[in-house]
C-alpha cells in the first residue's frame, strides 16, 4: 500500500543526501556513511570536485559580502544544506551585525541540524521548504519574521539549481521569485554545468541519479536565461573562481572548476 | 628584517596549504591567519624551555579555522622541517642562541614541534570529526523523531476521526469479514464490537435490495470498480431496521492489488421517514385525506407517458350543488363537514383502477384507468348520484347534497391530458347548465361550436389588426324610380380557418366581448373612406353611407369624438353618413346615448332605427329622438312576398309607414327578393328598400359599376 498523502515522509537515513555529500566534499564530518561511500566514489571520478565544491564556496563568500557591500541586509539562502564553516549568516554577519538571514532546505536532517546551529541566533533561522513552493516559504512565520518584503533582498541559489530538473520548470520558479523581490534585489546563482569539463559531467550525473537529488547539469546559456528580469552585474556569468576574485592566485585554469557563477540586480 | 622573515615564512606556509583544506577565507585573511601562528612557532622554536603546548595549540588552531584536510598538515610539516630553523636562527633569543639552523639542539627542538603540532592537530580533529559525528547523528535522530512524532499526531487524528465521526464506517477484509467498525457504526447497528467482528458483509443482505447493490458489491471486491454509493436498508441487531445511504471504496496494495474495503454508513431512516411524509402531504388534501390535483396531475401523466394502444381512460368530473351556499348560510366549519362526508362517501369508489381526488374547493375527479367503455363509467356516475342522494349528517342537522358529473371517456392514445382535463370540465359545465343534480357526457359536436364561438371571440382583437375583415356594400334603392339612394356597409370576417364568416357568425360575439367597439369604429372608418371615393367621383349623385352602431358603441362616452374625427380625416359630408341603430340600444335609463345622437344630428349626420317592428315599436317615443330614417324588419317584407300577401301584414306596414310620414321620417323596407315584394311596399308608399331584388352586399369595385351604369335596380323602372 502506497504512502496516503496525509502521511508526512518518513526520514531516509539510508541513502546518500545531497547536503551531507557536498558537508564531506567541503572536509566536514557531518556525514554518515553512506554519504561518503559516494562522495569518494564521486572524487574517484573526478578528483577536481572538492576543490570545485570549495570554489563554489568561495564564491558564496565573495557574493555574499558584496551584496551586504550593495546595502542588501536581509538574505533568502535557498537549499542551505549542511551548515559548514563560513556560513551565509557568519559571513554576512561579520560584514553587518544586523544583517539577516532565512535559510531554506528540504532535507530534513540539514534543517534539524541547521535549526541546533542557529540557536541562540535572532537574526537566522531555517524553514524547511521545497524551494519551488515560493509563497509557503514567504508565508511561513520563520521568514516574515525576518525578511521585510518591502525592502530589496538578496535571494541565494548556490549549488541549487542543478538540482531542479527541466520538468519542475526552474524558469517558472524564478519568475515567481522575482516577482516577490522588489527592485534593488539581488540574485546569487552558481550553477554546474557540463561545459568545463564535459568528460566529466556525464558519469557525475549519474551518480547523483542514486541520491535523492539528482543533477540537471546546464549550459552557460541555459544558466544566464535564469537571469531574465535581472542586470548581470560585472564580470556576468563566469566561472566559479573568476567572479570577483580576491586575488589573481585563484585563476589557474579556471575551466577545471565547471561551475558557472554569477549575481543579477532586479531591475 | 625577523619581521619580514616571518611574514615571508606565513605568506610561503599560506600558499602551501591553499586548496588542501576548505576554509572560508580570503588570501589576505590566510596570509594573516599564518603569522599569527608563525609568531607562535618561532616562539616555540626559540624558548629556552620547550612548552610542548603551543606547537599542540597549533594544530588545534588549523582544524579550527577548518583546515580539516590532512594535506594541510602534511605540508604544515614540511614547511617546518624545511623553514622553520633557518627562522628560528634569525630570529634568535637572549638566554637561548644557536647560530646555526643545523645545531643538533634546534633540530631536536623542530622535531619536537612537529610531533606535538601533528599530535594537537590530530587531537582536535578527532575532537571536531566525533562532535561533528554527534552533531548529525543527533540531527538525523531529531528529524526522524519529528517525523515519526508527525505521522503519530496525523495517526492519532485520524484515529480520533474515526473513533468520534458521526458517520458509521466500517473496514472489512475481501471476503467481507468485519475487521474494524467504528462506534458510530456499532450505535447506528446496536452491536457490541465483538459481535459485529463476528459478523460477515455478505450476512448483510436486506430482502429488499435492489439487486444493482450486490451486483456492485461483488464488482468491488473483485477489484472492478473502485467504489459504489447506494441507498440500502439493514437490519439491526435487535430486529428493527433502518435505511443508510452507503458508500463502500476498495482500498488496494502497492501494486494495486485488491486489499480491503471500506464503508461509510449514513442513517437517513428519518429523513426517508420525513421525505416519505413530506411526499404524503404534497399529493393528499389535509381536510379530506383524499388524493389532491397533483397526484391526478402525476396520475395522468403516468398514463399519458406510455399510452398503450388499446388503452381507455374515464374522467367523472364532480362539483356540488350550491355548496357555497351551504358555506355562507350554514359557515365553513359546517361546510368543510360536508365536504369530508362527501370525501367520505367518495372514497369508497377507489379501487385498483379508479382513483378519487379532491381537486379544491367542492370540486372532486374520480379517474378511470383502463376503462372498457361510456357505460361503465356512465354506471360509475349514477353510483355516485345516488351515493350521494342519501342524506347527509352535518353538525346536527340532515342536508341534502347534490351533485354535477361532467363524464369523459376516450382511448388514451387518442386524447392528451390537458384535452382530457379539458373536455370534462366542460362537460361539468354543461351538466350544470343543464339544470344539475345530473350527469352530462362529452358531446363532441357540442363542444365544436363552444370552441369555436370561443376561439372566434378570443382571435377577434388580432384578427382586426391582421386585416382579416373586410367590408361589402348592399345598396338601398328608392322604390319611385329604382336608383341607388344609399349603401349599407356589412362587415365581413375572411378567417384564416373558418373561411368567409357572415356577421351573424361573429357580431353578437364581439358585443358580448366587447370587442364589437373596436371592430365597429374599423367599419365605420372604412365606411367613411369608401363613401367620400364615391363623394368624389360622383358628387351629388353619391350614394350616403349606412353604418351599424351595435348598443354597445352607443353607451361608449367616444362615439361622437369617434365620428367627428373619421369624418374629418375622411373630408366626408356628415350627410353621406348614416347611422342604423336598434330601438333596443335607445330604450335605456341613461341620458348618454340620447345626448350622442342629438349631437351627431346636429352635425348633419343621418340615424335611423334598424329592425323596427321587432320590439316594442314605441312609435310615440320615435317623435323625441332626433332620427330620420326607419328601417322595416325584413319579416315585414316575407308577409308581402306571395302573390296574395297577408292582409293583416300589409295593414301593418301601411300603418308604420304612415305614422313615420307624419312624423317626418321615410321608411327603408329591408329584406325585398321580389318583384312583388317592391311593388306592393311601393304601393304602400314606402320610401326605399334593400334587399337581393336589386343588389347583395358586394364590393365597392362592384358598386362603382352599378353607379356608373347609373340604370334602376329591381329590374323595373316601373
Amino acid at each position: 500500500m502506497t504512502r496516503p498523502s496525509w502521511a508526512p515522509d518518513a526520514v531516509d537515513l539510508d541513502h546518500p543526501s545531497g547536503a551531507r555529500v557536498y558537508d564531506y566534499y567541503l572536509g566536514g564530518s557531518h556525514n554518515f556513511a553512506v554519504d561518503r561511500r559516494m562522495a569518494r566514489q564521486a572524487i574517484e571520478l573526478w578528483p577536481d570536485l572538492p576543490q570545485i565544491m570549495q570554489a563554489n564556496r568561495g564564491f558564496l563568500r565573495r557574493a555574499v559580502r558584496y551584496l551586504v557591500g550593495q546595502g542588501i541586509t536581509q538574505l533568502l539562502d535557498i537549499g542551505s544544506g549542511i551548515p559548514t564553516e563560513g556560513n551565509v549568516h557568519q559571513v554576512a554577519q561579520a560584514a553587518c551585525p544586523d544583517a539577516r538571514v532565512v535559510y531554506v532546505d528540504i532535507d530534513p536532517v540539514a534543517v534539524a541540524h541547521s535549526r541546533a546551529i542557529l540557536a541562540g541566533n535572532d537574526n537566522a533561522d531555517i524553514v524547511q521548504a521545497d524551494m519551488a513552493d515560493v509563497d509557503s516559504i514567504l508565508r511561513d512565520p520563520r521568514a516574515a519574521r525576518l525578511i521585510d518584503r518591502s525592502k530589496p533582498i538578496g535571494v541565494l541559489m548556490v549549488a541549487m539549481l542543478h538540482f531542479v530538473p527541466d520538468s519542475a520548470e526552474p524558469a517558472k520558479i524564478l519568475r515567481r521569485y522575482r516577482q516577490m523581490m522588489r527592485p534593488g534585489s539581488y540574485l546569487v546563482v552558481s550553477h554546474a554545468s557540463y561545459e568545463g569539463r564535459p568528460d566529466q559531467a556525464g558519469s557525475h550525473t549519474e551518480l547523483y541519479e542514486r541520491t535523492p537529488t539528482p543533477m540537471t547539469m546546464r549550459s552557460q546559456a541555459e544558466i544566464e536565461s535564469f537571469f531574465t528580469g535581472f542586470d548581470l552585474v560585472e564580470p556576468g556569468l563566469v566561472f566559479l573562481p573568476q567572479w570577483r576574485p580576491d586575488s589573481d592566485a585563484e585563476l589557474d585554469q579556471p575551466e577545471r572548476f565547471t561551475g558557472y557563477a554569477g549575481v543579477g540586480r532586479r531591475e | 628584517m625577523t619581521l619580514a622573515g616571518r611574514e615571508a615564512f606565513a605568506r610561503q606556509w599560506a600558499g602551501a596549504v591553499t586548496g588542501t583544506s576548505y576554509v572560508s577565507l580570503d588570501s589576505d585573511e590566510l596570509v594573516g591567519h599564518m603569522l599569527a601562528l608563525t609568531h607562535l612557532l618561532v616562539d616555540s622554536a626559540v624558548a629556552v624551555d620547550f612548552d610542548p603546548s603551543i606547537p599542540r595549540r597549533i594544530g588545534a588552531d588549523l582544524v579550527a579555522a577548518h583546515f580539516t584536510g590532512t594535506e594541510t598538515l602534511s605540508e604544515s610539516l614540511a614547511m617546518i622541517a624545511e623553514r622553520l630553523g633557518a627562522l628560528a636562527v634569525e630570529s634568535g633569543h637572549a638566554d637561548w642562541h644557536c647560530a646555526d639552523r643545523r645545531c643538533p639542539v634546534l633540530t631536536a627542538r623542530i622535531a619536537r614541534i612537529s610531533g606535538k603540532l601533528a599530535a594537537g592537530y590530530a587531537d582536535a580533529l578527532r575532537e571536531r570529526t566525533l562532535n561533528e559525528q554527534e552533531a548529525i547523528y543527533r540531527a538525523g535522530l531529531l528529524a526522524r523523531k519529528q517525523a515519526e512524532q508527525a505521522l503519530a499526531d496525523s495517526e492519532a487524528r485520524f484515529r480520533a476521526m474515526f473513533t468520534e465521526a458521526a458517520i458509521g464506517i466500517g473496514i472489512g477484509d475481501l471476503d467481507g469479514r468485519i475487521v474494524e467498525a467504528n462506534p458510530a457504526l456499532l450505535r447506528m447497528l446496536r452491536y457490541s464490537a465483538a459481535e459485529f467482528k463476528k459478523l460477515n458483509v455478505n450476512a448483510m443482505m436486506h430482502p429488499d435490495d435492489a439487486a444493482s447493490v450486490w451486483q456492485a458489491y461483488s464488482e468491488l471486491v473483485r477489484g472492478e470498480r473502485d467504489h459504489f454509493r447506494a441507498e440500502k436498508r439493514f437490519y439491526r441487531s435487535d430486529g428493527g431496521e433502518i435505511w443508510t445511504h452507503l458508500t463502500v471504496s476498495l482500498v488496494r496494495d502497492e501494486d494495486g492489488a485488491p486489499s480491503y474495503q471500506v464503508a461509510l454508513l449514513e442513517d437517513v431512516t428519518e429523513r426517508r421517514k420525513l421525505q416519505a411524509r413530506l411526499e404524503y402531504q404534497a399529493y393528499h388534501d389535509p381536510l379530506t385525506g383524499l388524493p389532491n390535483r397533483a397526484l391526478v396531475s402525476d396520475r395522468l401523466s403516468r398514463v399519458f407517458a406510455a399510452p398503450a394502444a388499446a388503452r381507455r381512460i374515464g374522467l367523472c368530473y364532480l362539483d356540488l350543488d350550491g355548496f357555497k351556499a351551504v358555506n355562507d348560510s350554514l359557515g365553513h366549519d359546517v361546510g368543510d363537514q360536508l365536504l369530508i362526508a362527501v370525501a367520505s362517501r367518495l372514497a369508497l369508489f377507489s379501487g385498483p383502477r379508479q382513483t378519487v381526488a379532491r381537486m379544491g374547493g367542492d370540486e372532486f375527479v374520480i379517474i378511470v384507468e383502463d376503462s372498457r367503455n361510456e357505460d361503465e363509467v356512465i354506471a360509475l356516475a349514477n353510483d355516485v348520484l345516488s351515493a350521494l342522494a342519501e342524506p347527509i349528517q352535518v353538525g346536527g342537522q340532515e342536508l341534502t347534497v347534490t351533485a354535477s358529473i361532467g363524464i369523459v371517456e376516450r382511448p388514451v392514445a387518442a386524447t392528451s391530458q390537458a384535452d382530457l382535463v379539458q373536455a370534462a370540465d366542460i362537460t361539468l359545465y354543461w351538466a350544470k347548465s343543464d339544470g344539475k343534480s345530473r350527469y352530462a357526457m362529452f358531446d363532441p359536436n357540442r363542444n365544436e361550436s363552444q370552441v369555436t364561438r370561443f376561439t372566434l371571440s378570443a382571435t377577434m382583437p388580432a384578427a382586426i389588426e391582421r386585416d382579416e375583415f373586410f367590408v361589402e356594400y348592399q345598396p338601398l334603392v328608392r322604390l319611385d324610380d329604382g336608383m341607388i339612394l344609399g349603401v349599407e356597409a356589412l362587415v365581413r370576417w375572411q378567417h384564416p380557418s373558418y373561411g368567409l364568416l357572415d356577421p351573424e357568425r361573429f357580431i353578437s360575439l364581439a358585443e358580448e366581448s366587447g370587442s364589437i367597439v373596436h371592430l365597429g369604429r374599423w367599419v365605420l372608418a372604412r365606411a367613411c373612406e369608401q363613401a367620400r371615393i364615391w363623394q368624389d367621383a360622383f358628387g351629388e349623385a353619391a350614394p350616403f353611407v349606412s353604418v351599424n352602431v351595435a348598443p354597445r358603441q352607443l353607451h361608449e362616452p367616444g362615439l361622437v369624438a369617434d365620428v367627428v374625427a373619421i369624418l374629418t380625416s375622411t373630408g366626408l359630408e356628415p350627410g353621406r353618413l348614416q347611422l342604423e341603430l336598434t330601438e333596443q340600444a335607445l330604450m335605456g335609463e341613461e341620458t348618454g346615448p340620447l345626448e350622442a345622437l342629438t349631437k351627431l344630428c346636429g352635425m348633419g349626420v343621418r340615424i335611423a332605427i334598424d329592425d323596427f317592428g321587432t320590439g316594442y315599436s314605441n312609435l310615440p317615443y320615435l317623435r323625441s329622438l332626433p332620427v330620420h330614417e326607419l328601417k322595416l324588419a325584413g319579416s315585414f317584407a316575407v308577409g308581402l312576398r306571395s302573390a296574395d300577401p297577408d292582409p293583416v301584414d300589409e295593414r301593418i306596414v301601411a300603418t308604420l309607414v304612415n305614422l313615420a310620414h307624419a312624423l317626418q321620417l321615410t321608411v327603408t323596407a329591408e329584406g325585398v327578393e321580389t318583384a312583388a315584394q317592391r311593388d306592393r311596399l311601393r304601393a304602400l308608399g314606402c320610401d326605399s328598400a334593400q334587399g337581393w331584388l336589386f343588389a347583395r352586399p358586394s364590393a365597392p369595385e362592384e358598386i362603382d359599376v352599378l353607379l356608373r351604369a347609373d340604370a334602376p335596380l329591381g329590374g323595373s323602372g316601373s
